[in-house]
């Protein structure tokens, strides 16, 4: 599907917004907020392949995200892999059980789904902090090194970092964004609006979820893993339900199902969390009526807002 | 008799102790329009959802082409030429027709994530096409007019025909057509019957549901009866209109229906 041109000349806007971004603000403590936030985007995406496309919520997304996390993270620290291979292996990982989880998981549907992931995603925290010979346990895993150098491109500044994850972000975005527009993603569809249906078109429904689970699983574990490198540190919160569901809030603000929404939702939420650090009890307390709003009045979230105001212009 | 495409024997599904079919022999011709009638809870749903693999029954066996195809999951037996519509008239909310139809030429492409990652020339190839045959199926049926509008903001009557378009649109060989008529006016009805009597002229057998006892009358080459699951009468429209065991159970004495 090719791009309209005002679209192509906003998102390319946007692209060199993003690219001088790191250069023009020079405070490498907002930096580190948008990195963060980019890294945990990847993982939004995801979750919005299954949940936005494909119609099933996911509540192990945060789980996954730990095991690349950890996958990385001890690759790294501990076997001193080099993060070349150490970032495939981690994607390879969560992929592999996304693939066999949904084996067991993809036969139930909707609420059910939901209660089974996240008691996956309870599990994964706990074996993460039981198992400590190999992740640390509750004290995590410091002293993950950052990327080593392609040729004359070194990762140890936070600008390299950035833009290292810039290209997994915009990589990402292509990647959901050509599912999307195609007969896979039309599959996806499908299957979300009627499963019985696309069942008597031919679909083949259970391979359709299985296949969309996989690449919502790898795309946790390439955010995780890019998480784990970036901080240099990990622990057993990053696998979390409190993760999973911060990065469902994340989705729901910015808008499902929609291409702007995971980055949108995560770069607005996660610094406005930052701003408002000072109130960390409260920060719970603004979040909840946030997004009780934004499901009631923008079930669409941000990235529908946006979309709809031209016609409320009109109006 | 043409050649039989679809060939039912002995078939029963039960719930539990009801049973909904009970010992069915039904055959369907190639290129025929086969009725499949009877009062409220007589087992034609649930004999149209065995047939097309959306329950497996629990005895008996179908064989298209002669090949047995008992207990094959939905999507197998779409694959193999056997399209459905829904009582209800099912399509895809929260989507546009032309959208609608596309997907149901997906089981005839073989584009994977990779092909979509890499924007390869057979999804563009195959994309292309499925649109290509949307359109026609759409025009076909004589709905293409609202290849652009969302299911939900077209017409009863204009949903009946997307619905077979999107069944039409997968090149089947036999369409199962559940009530196809439900909720329509006596114009619609008609405007339907002669869609239905193209489908047949294009040579897919179709298999019929249907309450509209003029709609059946005009269009069926054969007429089969159901019962509280069992069958009770099979033949042309004249026989059945004047079986004395069909109108005691079903048109309720006689009746000029």
């Amino acid at each position: 599907m090719p791009v309209p041109r005002a679209r192509g000349v906003s998102l390319a806007l946007l692209l060199l917004a993003a690219i001088l971004f790191p250069l023009l603000v020079d405070n490498p403590y907002l930096v580190s907020v948008v990195v963060t936030a980019y890294v945990i985007a990847i993982a939004v995406y995801g979750l919005d392949v299954m949940l936005g496309y494909t119609g099933q919520l996911s509540l192990a997304q945060g789980g996954f995200f730990g095991i690349g996390g950890y996958t990385a993270g001890i690759l790294m620290a501990s076997y001193e892999v080099s993060f070349w291979i150490a970032l495939p292996a981690a994607v390879a990982m969560t992929a592999a059980l996304g693939y066999v989880i949904g084996l067991a998981a993809l036969r139930t549907r909707g609420d059910y789904f939901a209660i089974f992931t996240l008691a996956v995603g309870v599990m994964i925290v706990i074996i993460i902090e039981r198992w400590e010979n190999v992740t640390g346990g509750t004290d995590g895993l410091i002293g993950i090194p950052p990327p080593s150098s392609i040729g004359p491109l070194h990762f140890d500044s936070l600008n390299a970092q950035y833009y290292l994850v810039l290209f997994f972000l915009v990589l990402t975005i292509y990647v959901v964004w050509s599912l999307v527009n195609s007969l896979v993603g039309r599959t996806f569809v499908a299957v979300r609006n009627s499963e019985e249906l696309a069942r008597a078109v031919g679909i083949d429904a259970g391979k359709t979820h299985q296949l969309s689970f996989v690449i919502s699983a790898a795309l946790a574990g390439l955010g995780g893993a890019l998480y784990a490198v970036f901080l240099g540190y990990i622990g057993p919160a990053m696998g979390g339900v409190q993760m999973t569901f911060m990065m469902l809030v994340y989705l729901m603000i910015g808008g499902v199902a929609s291409l702007a929404g995971p980055l949108l939702g995560t770069l607005l939420v996660t610094s406005l969390m930052q701003f408002l650090q000072g109130f960390a009890q409260y920060q719970m307390m603004a979040l909840g009526p946030i997004l009780v709003i934004v499901i009631i009045f923008f079930p669409q979230g941000l990235a529908g807002l946006a979309k709809r105001l031209p016609a409320l212009w009109k109006r | 008799m043409s050649p039989v495409l679809l060939r039912v024997e002995h078939l029963g599904m039960s719930f539990g102790g009801l049973k909904a079919v009970d010992d069915v022999d039904l055959d369907v011709p190639e290129g025929e329009i086969t009725a499949v009638i009877g009062p409220n809870g007589a087992g034609k749903s649930t004999f149209f959802n065995v047939v097309s693999g959306f329950c497996k029954p629990t005895t008996g066996r179908v064989a298209l082409n002669g090949v047995d195809v008992t207990g094959l999951a939905p999507h197998r037996m779409a694959r193999l030429g056997v399209a459905r519509t829904f009582q209800t008239t099912k399509l895809f909310p929260e989507a546009e027709v032309l959208d609608n139809v596309i997907i149901g030429r997906r089981q005839h492409t073989k584009s994977n994530v990779l092909d979509a990652i890499l924007r390869t020339k057979r999804l563009r190839t195959e994309a292309a096409e499925c649109r290509e045959r949307a359109r026609e199926a759409l025009e076909f049926a004589g709905v293409l007019h609202l290849e652009a509008f969302p299911v939900g903001s077209i017409p009863q009557e204009a949903r009946k025909r997307v619905a077979i378009a999107l069944a039409l649109v997968a090149e089947p060989q036999l369409l199962l057509l559940d009530e196809p008529a439900a909720g329509i006016n006596e114009e619609e009805t008609s405007g339907l019957t002669a869609l239905i009597r193209k489908v047949v002229e294009s040579g897919i057998a179709v298999c019929l549901v249907e309450h509209k006892m003029r709609m059946v009358m005009d269009l069926s080459d054969r007429i089969v009866v159901l019962n509280q699951g069992k069958k009770i009468a099979e033949g042309t429209p004249e026989e059945i209109r004047g079986d004395p065991t069909v109108i005691d159970a079903y048109l309720g004495g006689g009746s000029h229906a």
